[in-house]
């Protein structure tokens, strides 16, 4: 929910409450103030009533309301005496309503030359239904004009005043660590707007300062181990020259060298991995991809004959890259050499160059592969030693590196297409 | 033969020291940028062998003097650092070649010996073993006088084998060699052992002075009959 919706969710509630009240006791303070004016005319009428009385007995007669709004009647000495003014809702029947409709009826009792009458005098009065329905509509319309005027405020007046908001919100959105230049945020005169600009910048300097220190560290380590490796694989190809070994010693020298070229291979990696990632390669050409192809093909050739594993190449169009060229060797390597490893015996790897794009199917294990997963660094899904881990990793950063996209399914062997733009 | 290793880390110099020796060569070396300036100044070496990260300077500056003096056409560059930038300055300075820790030491081995033919025969670029040549040049090899025509990857092992020779070289090396970085993750690097065998039956039937000899688990040495 946005903001402004929230708060006019919270004011429209609040609104509806107060009315609510208001309009309640607006209405009893009304009514009280109709009936005091009412009785006070009943009041008024019924003294007017007894002094014409006076004045002509023959109004003692009237024994009806009829056409006037009074009526006498004679009533026994004992009755009277105990009477009181009483003011009251009662029922009548209206001609023109054609319905019992309110009125608001005084009975009183007043003496006139030794006789006793009770005076009956009434006033039609509000009908309380009517005015309830008209304060009710009123009071819709009030709520409704007041919300409406609130939504306007607030998506004119409030939405200007959120901009910087909502433009360092978008910024942030886009933002890709590493990927984009610094945010700009827009200028303001609110405080708290210029408070957050200034909170969200530092926070971003801070990070890509740690994302930075993070990505030049990897490099630096891997630097840092290539000697004293180079160290220990020296060492232990002079120690496996002298003469004195047995031959389960030298079993044992090899083992320990092919463990740190598994050791070397993967500090290789990871330094080629965060080389691209830095951009360090720069030196970008027009490469022939077919031509990669055909001569890694050819290197390959051996490995595959090994494996047992049939490499088709087939070319329907010429596929040029702009990109640096010993990353694309790289990129095309690493493609070809996962499809020959995860193969099986007398499988195929069958290469095919289309226009704009390159496919690499490959015979392999029959369950589809998470197409997410395969391009996270160190995903491993066999546990072969030689494997790094890292070579779709690469792939991935390389393909990131000049917007290649790389899409992986499966249909019958594993396939994996580059698109070039 | 005299070789001056200019590196800082003592146990690295220490281990290409002993493997030049058996080479006979004549080995000196230098731990910082002051005693390498001292010593290229004072000597001539037939090969030298640089790191660019020097206690006090940077091999860079080394060359660069040594290129002043025109003498810089024989070292190579031995880096920890696999920098383009590095390694076209260095070349342009001058250098012969430029290698990538961690190496192998017979790819040392090989790099060195390629250095030295060119500066001791004149350009020809040869190497003679018993009855075995190789012109490394024109890439062709004879025995007994009797050309043997050999594939490229044969051609390969067989001169690395014999820069190495009665050295045991390790089939990563090998690999690494022939076939390049590119087979890194490639099954223990079994797969090499067809191309072996087809260059060792080719060297037995035209009666070759070597053989080629493999050792258990870790690779092969070539050795004079």
């Amino acid at each position: 929910m946005k903001l402004l919706n929230h708060t006019l969710k919270y004011l429209s509630i609040t609104l509806l409450v107060i009315i609510s009240i208001w309009a309640a006791i607006f209405y009893v303070n009304m009514l009280d103030e109709v009936y005091d004016s009412l009785d006070d005319g009943l009041d008024n009428y019924k003294l007017l009533i007894i002094k014409k009385a006076e004045e002509d007995s023959t109004i003692l007669n009237k024994k009806e309301f009829a056409e006037s709004n009074y009526e006498i009647r004679e009533l026994p000495e004992s009755v009277a005496i105990l009477r009181k003014d009483i003011h009251q809702d009662t029922l009548m029947y209206m001609l023109n309503e054609e319905d019992y409709e309110p009125v608001r009826m005084l009975t009183s009792a007043f003496a006139l030359n030794n006789k006793y009458y009770e005076l009956k005098v009434i006033s039609s009065m509000v009908e309380e239904d009517d005015l309830i329905e008209d304060l009710l509509y009123s009071l819709i319309w009030l709520y409704v004009a007041m919300i409406a005027s609130i939504l306007i405020v607030n998506n004119f007046l409030l939405k200007k005043t959120w901009k910087p908001f909502y433009l360092l919100l978008d910024q942030l959105k886009q933002f890709k660590i590493g990927k984009d230049p610094m945010i700009k945020p827009a200028e303001t005169q609110v405080k708290e707007f210029k408070e957050l600009n200034e909170a969200v910048t530092l926070l971003l300097n801070r990070t890509l300062e740690t994302y930075q220190g993070q990505k030049q560290f990897i490099e630096n380590a891997s630097h840092e181990l290539q000697t004293p490796l180079a160290i220990s694989i020296n060492k232990l190809e002079l120690l496996s020259e002298r003469e004195d070994l047995t031959e389960s010693n030298l079993v044992a020298i090899g083992q320990i060298i092919q463990t740190l070229e598994r050791l070397k291979r993967l500090n290789k990696s990871l330094l080629l991995l965060s080389k691209i990632e830095n951009k360090q390669f720069q030196d970008n050409e027009q490469v022939d991809i077919n031509a990669i192809f055909k001569n890694l093909i050819e290197e390959f050739s051996d490995f595959a004959d090994y494996k047992n594993v049939h490499i088709s190449f087939q070319e329907n169009d010429q596929l040029y890259a702009y990109m640096n060229k010993d990353l694309a060797e790289i990129f095309v390597t690493n493609f070809l050499k996962n499809a020959i490893v995860h193969n099986v015996d007398n499988g195929s790897v069958d290469v095919t160059i289309n226009p704009a794009s390159f496919t690499i199917r490959n015979s392999g294990s029959n369950i589809p592969l998470d197409g997410q997963k395969i391009f996270q660094r160190f995903h491993k899904k066999s546990n072969e030693k030689n494997n790094t881990g890292l070579g779709l990793a690469i792939v991935k950063a390389i393909s990131d590196l000049y917007g290649l996209s790389v899409a992986y399914y499966f249909d019958n062997g594993h396939k994996m297409t580059v698109y070039f733009k | 033969m005299k070789i001056l290793i200019i590196e800082d880390e003592t146990e690295l110099m220490e281990v290409i020291r002993q493997s030049l020796e058996k080479e006979s060569f004549l080995v000196e070396s230098a731990g910082d940028y002051a005693s390498a300036l001292d010593k290229i100044i004072s000597f001539d070496y037939d090969c030298i062998l640089l790191d660019i990260m020097l206690p006090g300077g940077s091999g860079l500056d080394i060359l660069q003097e040594l290129k002043n003096m025109d003498k810089s056409d024989n070292v190579i560059i031995i880096s920890a650092k696999d920098s383009l930038d590095d390694k076209l300055t260095g070349l342009e300075l001058g250098a012969d070649d430029y290698l990538t820790k961690p190496f192998h030491i017979a790819e040392l081995n090989a790099r060195i010996k390629s250095v030295l033919r060119r500066k001791s025969f004149g350009g020809k670029n040869t190497v003679e073993l018993g009855n075995v040549k190789l012109d490394l040049d024109d890439r062709t090899l004879h025995i007994n006088n009797q050309p043997l025509l050999l594939n490229r990857k044969e051609f390969d092992i067989l001169s690395y084998m014999v820069v190495n020779k009665n050295r045991l070289v390790n089939k990563t090396s090998l690999a690494e060699h022939v076939w390049g970085d590119h087979m890194d993750e490639a099954d223990d690097y079994e797969f090499i052992y067809s191309q072996i065998k087809n260059l060792r039956k080719k060297l037995k039937e035209s009666q070759a002075g070597i053989e080629i000899q493999a050792v258990y688990g870790l690779g092969y040495k070539l050795i004079v009959l």
